[in-house]
């Protein structure tokens, strides 16, 4: 990497709250993360981790239950969290897309999935209106959809998973956006799916300089994909490393774990090392420091104290008291 | 599609047919011995009683009914001595243009109301709202026509005395569709339309009251489940005018379930007509049917709730063929 270039996204000790009526949930604490212009990284993390929270988080479309309790959200330079509605509503489809987890109930059921394209492009590309099904007809065919006229005019009950998949892909990169956010964008399909749809992204996010932010439980995914990896366990950022370093050198307990679980060809099945313990409650009120503690093995009382970030190497961050 | 679905209403027309049948018979009160007169022989009782038809058997009755209705012979009322088919298209107009009225009124109040709650929960309008269909939902319909007539009318005298659907010294429109404010329309009369507006909107009011209430409610609440829907989400994330997402992306959505409700909420009102009709003297079919029961006149009763029974399989038909214009995904069933 040559010299310091400012981050395409920087989110700094981001904090998010949920009211519920059992109690507060303390969904994201003190999450930290950032993005180049044109860089793939991977946020992964059990379920329950707060993949899809910080994602609606950075997407400023969470729940009205939710609360941004600190830190903050920027942008190309811009603050995310002290800009208007109306400002963020330029923004948003247009330089900054996210695809999501479920992408058959993210689409309006009741509208041609071509139109919901092209109410994209009228919103954004000031598209003049004849034009506009050409253009959507052309974001479909982008995302290699057979017979993208057919599909045009289908509803999303009409469609497959995949299908529903490549049409939100194909919304999220009609207007080119500088930041794409892609929500568990496989789940659900075949592997031969789930390759294609990943090699096209990849292509296309090479192709404009697009930056990603892949959010998986998959650790095989990240590593054939991304050029760095996030590691998220019950809310906290708990590891980030370039890809190779982490798969090779992980220093969080919880990473070494994930890693240990993830299937690879090179390995026999019952190698397979479930994590011990589940994600601690996050409505508890004695949350401790460390919300990996009372599954950890390397527990000390030491690990009782604030949790320390320690650059252990280059754009290697370890939020732990021993790390490996 | 629309054909196989109005075909498949048959049965329940047929349903109807039966039962139509059957209540009346079921009735109290031996109409025979009510047209004799307290007065009446035995043997004039009995000479009725064939005249009309009743010493056959059941099975027989039911014959005769159904061929003289496939004549369009719905029989005669005894207490005008007009044919009952008469009668009731004659009145079924009042009746239609009263619980249309009432209809449109608590669809433009409640739907509204609904949708405003939602997108703006906590608010006074959410909390008149929910107000109101907490309180307003079982107060039975004569009792508030009964109150609003006392007020409107008699206390501060805002509404015209409940007599009908016009004074009796204004001339009533041309027929045309039998609804007076279209027909006054039509008829360019703008005297006989503010007339008759004046005297609809008492009654009309009091049965939009009736149903405001399930309206809102069900509005409100498809309104709120559409709002924090994923595809709702989606629209805000890709940066839609918030007239998109709320109209074509969660209004659209939520009319579904709202539908369904409006062919519940429809069905009330044609219930409550009959109480409503007579509180405001309306001459509908509803007062028409609670005169022939007092007089245990069997015909125009029969062909009352046959009507019911009639607009009730059209109402549904109606609903559905509304429910797969708007729903893409209701697949076509035989
Ligand atoms: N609307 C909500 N109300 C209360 N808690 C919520 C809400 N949404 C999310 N949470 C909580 O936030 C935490 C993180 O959820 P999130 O959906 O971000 O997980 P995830 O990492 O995306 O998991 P998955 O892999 O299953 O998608 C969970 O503990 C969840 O219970
Ligand atoms: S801080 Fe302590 S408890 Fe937490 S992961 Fe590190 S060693 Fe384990
Ligand atoms: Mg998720």
């Amino acid at each position: 990497m040559s010299g310091p270039q400012p981050p395409l996204l920087a989110v700094s000790a981001l904090s998010v709250e949920f009211r519920t009526r059992s109690g507060k949930v303390r969904a994201l604490d003190n999450v930290s993360l950032t993005l180049r212009k044109g860089e793939l990284v991977a946020l992964v993390g059990e379920s329950g981790s707060g993949k899809s929270v910080t994602a609606f988080a950075i997407m400023r479309v969470l729940d009205p239950a939710a609360r941004i309790t600190s830190g903050s959200l920027h942008f190309g330079g811009m603050d995310l969290l002290a800009m208007k509605d109306a400002e963020l509503a330029e923004l948003r489809g247009r330089e900054l897309s996210m695809i999501f987890q479920n992408p058959r109930a993210a689409l309006n059921p009741i509208r041609r999935v071509g139109r919901q394209i092209e109410d994209v492009l009228l919103r954004h590309a000031a598209v003049p209106r004849q034009a506009l099904r050409a253009q959507a007809i052309a974001a479909l065919t982008q995302v290699r959809i057979p017979d993208p006229e057919k599909r045009y005019a289908a509803y999303p009950h009409e469609l497959s998973g995949g299908m529903c998949q490549r049409i939100m892909i194909a919304m999220a990169l009609a207007c080119r956006p500088a930041l794409l956010i892609a929500d568990e964008p496989t789940t659900g399909l075949d592997v031969t799916t789930q390759a294609a749809i990943l090699d096209l992204m990849r292509e296309l996010a090479h192709a404009r300089g697009m930056a990603m932010l892949l959010i998986t439980h998959d650790l095989g995914l990240a590593a054939e994909y991304c050029d760095r990896v996030v590691v998220m366990h019950a809310g906290h950022v708990v590891e980030t490393a370039p890809t190779s370093r982490l798969l090779s050198l992980p220093r969080h307990p919880y990473s070494a774990k994930l890693i240990a679980a993830t299937p690879r060809v090179d390995r026999r099945l019952d190698d397979l090392a479930a994590i011990a313990g589940n994600l601690p409650d996050l409505r508890r009120a004695d949350l401790p420091p460390c919300r990996f503690s009372e599954r950890c093995d390397r527990y000390t009382p030491t690990c009782a104290a604030p949790l320390p970030s320690n650059t252990v190497a280059a754009e290697h961050a370890v939020a732990c008291h021993h790390p490996l | 599609m629309i054909g196989l679905r109005t075909l498949s209403a048959l049965p329940n027309l047929i349903g109807v047919l039966i039962i139509t049948f059957l209540i009346t018979r079921a009735l109290p009160g031996d109409p025979a011995a009510f047209f004799a007169g307290a007065a009446g022989s035995q043997e004039a009782v009995e000479q009725i009683r064939a005249k009309l038809g009743l010493d056959k058997s059941l099975v027989e009755q039911f014959a005769y009914y159904v061929r003289d209705l496939a004549r369009g012979d719905l029989g005669t009322a005894l207490s005008t001595g007009r044919p009952v088919l008469d009668e009731i298209l004659g009145r079924l107009p009042a009746s239609l243009e009263l619980t249309l009225s009432a209809l449109m009124l608590a669809t433009a109040i409640a739907i509204p109301l609904g949708v405003l709650a939602a997108t703006r929960p906590g608010s006074w309008i959410d909390h008149m709202c929910r107000a109101l269909t907490t309180a307003g939902v079982s107060l039975p319909t004569f009792f508030t026509g009964l109150l609003l007539a006392y007020i409107f009318y008699y206390r501060l005298g805002w509404a015209p005395a409940p007599i009908g659907r016009l004074d009796p010294y204004a001339t009533p429109p041309a027929t045309v569709t039998g609804f007076y404010l279209i027909d006054a329309a039509l008829a360019g009369d703008l005297d006989v339309f503010i007339a008759s507006a004046r005297q609809l909107i008492l009654p009309a009011l009091t049965m939009a009251l009736f149903v405001l209430a399930p309206l809102a409610r069900m509005t409100r609440a498809a309104m709120l489940g559409v709002l924090s829907a994923d595809f709702v989400r989606t629209a805000r994330a890709y940066g839609l005018s918030r007239f998109t997402v709320l109209y074509r992306y969660a209004f659209r959505n939520a009319l579904l379930p709202v539908v369904t409700t409006l062919g519940m909420v429809f069905s009330f009102l044609l219930g409550s007509n009959v109480l409503v009709e007579k509180v405001f003297a309306w001459p509908g079919i509803g007062s028409f049917a609670i005169e022939s029961l007092m007089a245990s006149d069997y015909a125009p009763i029969q062909g009352f709730v046959l009507t019911m029974g009639a607009l009730y399989v059209l109402l549904n038909l109606a609903i559905d063929i509304l429910y797969r214009i708007v729903d893409p995904r209701v697949e076509v069933s035989g």
